[in-house]
């Protein structure tokens, strides 16, 4: 019986495991094929990697989902972290108000917004491009950095800050010195939620960019046409980045938890 | 370099719910003074007020000479010790200590010789590299202390210090508090709500309820002679007993239902009339007895080695109820004697220690006995 059980969990825990990376294997396995095909593996070659970085627009993919994803991360988790501490100190009908606010652009399909920032910014006439595409990102990341400060915020004593200013801090050092190391695990998570989310979005990005400007999703919806191998090589090094980033970020704590164990030990 | 603090009509309120109506109090320079009363009466708000984490909505605060209503907490040189202490988690128990004088331009020698003596003055040095997680409820008390005293405030304010520790702990840590604040000679204000706490540590108390004070003074003042009903409820355990004051032959007596009466010496000249009153009588304020007192029967008795308590049923003298004693039954402690405990269904008297007992005024505003002594009306409160 016992031995049945323990099968059925293995069997059901593989074919998740199955589900969710045989995509992405398949993906970076094919990124290495010799030949073109996406179907029947020949032999091993780098050539789609050579490839991929020798074509321009592919470069500037990249360099514009980077640099979008980026700045859009560093704004978006300053602005978010921000509001979410202010709220945090504001009455209960404001906080409850803009908390609601908040949660609609992450319930709303991405279309909806999409269709909306297309149209603010066209009856704004402004010039699609950089510029808009940048601004949707921040502003659709901005609530997720809320979302994983609040609660966070929510546990914080609030007579941390309090105590910082009775032993002489202005405020801002009490927000520097105390609140943020606090908020530091939370602010990193919500950082790198608005990283992923910028970096992998294509709906919302399709509509508010220009002809001049695409990120690497928009490169390869238009190319899905003449599709070859170096879109798994494109998409081998987004999933090497993103996995890279995960790592540092479950790691590194990790280690500095031990660190400081072995201290006071 | 402490100071003395001087509040005159305080107001506090939040829109149009007033919650510190008109305040006034002098706390002298080295005094350990504490605001005790029940949750909700203010003190915890009058505290934050004088720490500058409460706006003012009326009155003045002084520091000394120096009028603080408008200053921020960071500038009024106030050490604070927070009910749930308030570390920082992410430093050390040293860096803790440290980060008050972080914010003054002080030496680096200064900092760690000041750190180094309020970690000794403290116990705390052996864990100067610890982690606050890491360390005990007590510890992180002493941590707290440590924080709050190493920029030698002018004013140490403590809200409820002890209220997260262990029943043992807490008699232990209030002994520290009370010999730091000495050694240190620092003006001192404790906001508790426990009674016996705020009396083994204070020089004086102030008995708060629903934003007004009720009496100021020294802890045995207030015990013995409370200024009205609510503050002999409050402090200490007490049995509340209708009676009436009758005048015969120019003399006050006290006339119990059951016809048990004495005279009383030390009424006040002016209450000297026929009146309802209601005695306020300690446990410990009779003496059990078969000839002279109230009629009773004992109920239940209790033995704790020094003392016994007895629990004493009238047929017509009941205890009236109050937040703290839902019972009719008349409490009473004596010294354990040698000989058995009276058994339970013996019929006792008790005769009331008369010099002890306190007389309120029918509404219980007024305590109508010589000798109360209340620095409330020195400080101009009605």
């Amino acid at each position: 019986m016992k031995t049945v059980k323990k099968l059925v969990t293995n069997v059901y825990f593989w074919l998740t495991m199955l589900f969710f990376y045989a995509p992405i294997i398949y993906v970076v396995i094919f990124s290495f094929n010799e030949s073109k095909s996406l179907t029947r593996f020949t032999g091993f070659s780098l050539q789609w990697y050579k490839k991929m970085f020798e074509s321009r627009s592919i470069r500037e993919a990249i360099y514009y989902t980077l640099i979008i994803a980026i700045i859009a991360t560093v704004i978006s988790t300053i602005v978010g972290t921000l509001t979410a501490i202010g709220l945090s100190k504001s009455n209960k009908v404001l906080r409850a108000i803009v908390l609601q606010i908040n949660d609609i652009p992450m319930m709303n399909p991405d279309i909806v917004t999409a269709i909306g920032f297309m149209l603010l910014f066209t009856s704004l006439g402004i010039t699609k491009g950089f510029g808009t595409i940048l601004l949707a990102h921040i502003s659709f990341c901005i609530p997720y950095v809320i979302l994983t400060v609040m609660p966070r915020l929510r546990q914080l004593d609030d007579n941390l800050a309090e105590a910082a200013l009775d032993l002489g801090a202005t405020p801002v050092q009490a927000l520097t010195k105390v609140i943020i190391p606090q908020l530091k695990g939370a602010i990193i998570s919500g950082a790198l939620i608005a990283f992923t989310m910028s970096f992998d979005d294509f709906v919302i990005s399709f509509f508010t960019s220009g002809p001049k400007v695409s990120n690497i999703a928009i490169y390869v919806y238009s190319s899905i046409k003449r599709i070859n191998p170096t879109i798994n090589a494109l998409s081998t090094i987004i999933v090497v980045i993103v996995t890279t980033v995960l790592i540092i970020v479950n790691v590194v704590p990790m280690i500095k938890d031990r660190k400081l164990r072995g201290v006071q030990k | 370099m402490s100071v003395g603090i001087k509040i005159n009509h305080a107001v506090k309120a939040y829109g149009d719910n007033v919650v510190i109506p008109d305040l006034s109090l002098e706390v002298k320079d080295g005094e350990f003074f504490t605001l005790l009363g029940p949750s909700g009466c203010g003190k915890t708000t009058l505290l934050r007020m004088i720490a500058g984490f409460n706006s003012i909505e009326g009155g003045d605060f002084y520091f000394g000479d120096k009028r603080i209503n408008n200053l921020d907490p960071a500038k009024r040189n106030i050490g604070m010790v927070f009910q749930n202490y308030a570390i920082f988690p992410h430093l050390t128990v040293e860096k803790n200590v440290q980060f008050g004088l972080k914010n003054r331009k002080i030496s680096k020698e200064d900092m760690e010789r000041d750190t180094k003596q309020f970690m000794d003055l403290m116990h705390i040095t052996e864990y100067k590299d610890r982690m606050p997680e890491r360390l005990s409820g007590g510890q992180q008390q002493r941590v707290a202390l440590a924080r709050a005293l190493v920029i030698k405030p002018d004013v140490l304010l403590m809200d409820e210090p002890l209220s997260n520790l262990d029943a043992k702990l807490r008699v232990e840590m209030r002994t520290v508090i009370k010999q730091i604040q000495r050694e240190v000679g620092i003006t001192n204000v404790y906001v508790t709500h426990d009674q016996e706490e705020a009396m083994s540590v204070s020089d004086r108390i102030a008995v708060m309820n629903l934003g007004e004070i009720q009496h100021i003074g020294k802890p045995k003042d207030i015990y013995q002679r409370p200024a009205n009903l609510f503050v002999a409820s409050f402090i200490g355990r007490t049995n509340l007993v209708n009676a009436k004051l009758v005048l015969k032959d120019g003399k006050a007596n006290l006339c119990f239902a059951d016809g048990y009466s004495f005279v009383m010496d030390n009424i006040l000249p002016e209450e000297m009339h026929d009146q309802d009153v209601i005695v306020a009588i300690r446990p410990e304020e009779v003496v059990i007895n078969n000839e002279e007192g109230i009629q009773g029967k004992v109920d239940d008795s209790v033995f704790l080695g020094l003392n016994t308590h007895y629990y004493i049923l009238s047929d017509q003298v009941h205890c009236i109820h109050t937040e703290d004693k839902d019972d009719d039954r008349f409490e009473l402690i004596q010294e354990s004697m040698i000989d058995e405990i009276i058994p339970n269904g013996s019929e006792v008297r008790l005769k009331i220690k008369k010099e002890k007992v306190n007389v309120f005024t029918a509404d219980g505003s007024k305590n109508i006995v010589k000798g109360v002594k209340n620095d409330k009306y020195l400080y101009g409160n009605d």
